[in-house]
């Protein structure tokens, strides 16, 4: 198929989605963009739709459109909630509790002093922060920064020491065999399994990632193992990867064809 | 001339352009949605752990919803999202809304707006549930919350100040909750709720996750996870224990349980990806055989 042919397929079937869906719009079929704000919405939205699955077939204006004006309304959501939620309650409304009740949130009046002070403090390393755009002094801004890394660094050590390692250590060490009063041999079999699969993977895994001895011999042969323990987390993950994109791409498709053009009852 | 070799069948099916195969992938998706096509679910242990402890707290118990995701994953979510609202609202649970995402607080309306005012006109904003909204720090607002949620909630998602609203009189810090049921699409979310919350505080910890993520987060349960769902599958399948365990409100009405709904091409679409997985092996086995009979028979 040459490329002639390819693009007059490509516009052929677009102009066949439009046709049918302003056609069907016509009918009273779907709520129109004519005919109400929420309306014009939905076909927006048809539109964005349309453009990011045209990537599917190859790369094209509508689509890096579609994504410039994803990522520039994602950025300026954040920072709009961030001031309204965050800035003007939290800071402003410690700082000026009531310059701020009167004209932007209600916020109470009573401000505990440590609270306003904290406030402060926070407002100035703000600044400091922002002043790597300034020209000159940009070093300024590490301190800040060094605050936030410090900060981030003492929480995140003690959170992940006990939750992911303390408290992940004692949950496998498990009996190796699981009894129970009605199987056959008084052994859970299934649960007996499980616990071997547990214990012996993650031995196995945790012998992979030990360099300090040369993988030979018993060592290289458990070292193997690891790899297929790995292997079948990474298969199981992708498994779940695959899941959880088809669900998007159903939503997408109810969005179209439910929402947008009607044409599959909800 | 030299005669061209025309491509045998198997590896015209090697070299097969991908965009056949978007397009029965799609055409997987949208058939089951125009016929309504769905499966029957079975909870898993995880799924059913949540629902068990739901139905264990007592009327009036605080839980703590935090609705950290957003449009993106909201396919996947959402409907966790609606079956966790129609649950703890059929036990006469008081709701806590907050999110460390912006995009949270949008997610949070959609639910508030579609299930819990629509089927459950008694329940009350402010008396027995309230929306704390978003607030920037990730895990840092968890940190904070833990001791006293009034140091970043002076007010809440409407400006109200949150010490004039009687849901939050008797609520200091996380302590005071009963349950935290998160809802997350990634960083910050269900690991940090873990890691700070549900671990400091004893709080016991369970949600719902994309499936992208629940593999990292099965090593969490059942110790420090009383129960977790990942992706659609889980979520059709809490719905599904939902219409049984309230066949007298939802017996009959099923179309607004979207996983369900959604399972159905989710199916469809994973049986044509294994077909396409087994042809495409059996002709790069077929292929590779020829190929090497080809180099044999030029060796002799």
């Amino acid at each position: 198929m040459n490329e002639q042919t390819r693009r007059l397929l490509v516009v052929g079937a677009v102009g066949l989605v439009v046709l049918f869906a302003l056609v069907w719009s016509a009918l009273g079929q779907m709520e129109g963009f004519w005919v109400s704000g929420a309306g014009l919405g939905t076909w927006f939205a048809a539109f964005l739709t349309l453009s990011i699955l045209s990537f599917l077939y190859d790369d094209n204006p509508f689509y890096r459109f579609a994504e410039s004006l994803f990522i520039g309304v994602s950025a300026a959501y954040w920072m709009v909630q961030g001031i309204w939620q965050q800035l003007i309650p939290n800071m402003l409304g410690r700082l000026a509790p009531a310059f701020v009740n009167e004209h932007m949130a209600q916020v109470p009046l009573d401000v505990d002093p440590v609270d306003r002070s904290m406030a402060l403090v926070q407002l100035v390393l703000g600044c400091l922060l922002l002043w790597r755009l300034a020209p000159k002094g940009t070093w300024i801004a590490r301190w800040p920064l060094a605050v936030i890394v410090g900060w981030a660094a003492g929480t995140n050590l003690t959170r992940y020491l006990v939750s992911d390692f303390t408290k992940q250590v004692s949950p496998a060490m498990i009996p190796l065999v699981e009894p129970s009063q009605t199987a056959f041999l008084g052994i859970d079999w299934i649960g007996t399994l499980t616990a071997l699969v547990t214990v012996f993977g993650l031995l196995a895994a945790l012998i992979y990632f030990f360099f300090s001895v040369e993988h030979k011999g018993f060592l290289g042969q458990v070292s193997r193992g690891g790899i297929w323990i790995l292997m079948i987390t990474f298969g199981a993950a992708f498994g779940y990867t695959v899941m959880g994109r088809i669900a998007l791409l159903v939503g997408r498709m109810e969005f179209l064809f439910v929402d947008w053009l009607q044409v599959i009852g909800p | 001339m030299a005669e061209t070799e025309t491509p045998s069948m198997m590896e015209r099916l090697q070299a097969i352009d991908r965009r056949w195969i978007f397009l029965f992938i799609m055409l997987a998706v949208v058939i089951p949605l125009a016929f309504d096509l769905t499966i029957d679910e079975v909870a898993t242990p995880e799924v059913q752990a949540i629902y068990d402890r739901i139905e264990e707290l007592p009327p009036g118990s605080n839980v703590l919803l935090p609705f950290d995701y957003g449009p993106e994953s909201e396919p996947e979510l959402q409907p966790m999202a609606d079956s966790y609202v129609r649950h703890l609202c059929r036990r006469k649970q008081k709701l806590f809304f907050m999110c460390l995402w912006a995009t949270g607080q949008a997610q949070t309306l959609k639910t508030v707006d579609h299930v819990l005012e629509q089927e459950f006109s008694d329940y009350s904003y402010g008396r027995d549930y309230v929306m704390l909204g978003f607030r920037p720090g990730g895990q840092g607002v968890i940190q904070v919350v833990v001791s006293d949620f009034r140091t970043l909630y002076q007010s809440d998602v409407e400006g109200t100040p949150i010490d004039e609203i009687p849901i939050m009189q008797n609520v200091k810090g996380l302590k005071d909750m009963d349950l935290i049921l998160n809802i997350s699409g990634g960083f910050p979310g269900l690991k940090e709720w873990i890691q700070f919350g549900g671990d400091r505080t004893g709080v016991p910890v369970a949600g719902g996750v994309t499936a992208v993520q629940a593999p990292l987060l099965y090593p969490y349960y059942p110790g420090q996870l009383s129960g977790i769902m990942g992706g659609l599958k889980a979520a059709a399948e809490y719905e599904s224990l939902l219409i049984q365990g309230y066949s007298e409100a939802y017996g009959t009405d099923t179309e607004r349980f979207a996983a369900i709904r959604r399972m159905g091409p989710q199916t469809l679409a994973h049986l044509v990806i294994i077909l396409f997985l087994v042809v495409g092996n059996i002709a790069y086995f077929a292929s590779r055989g020829s190929s090497r009979e080809q180099r044999k028979s030029l060796e002799k």
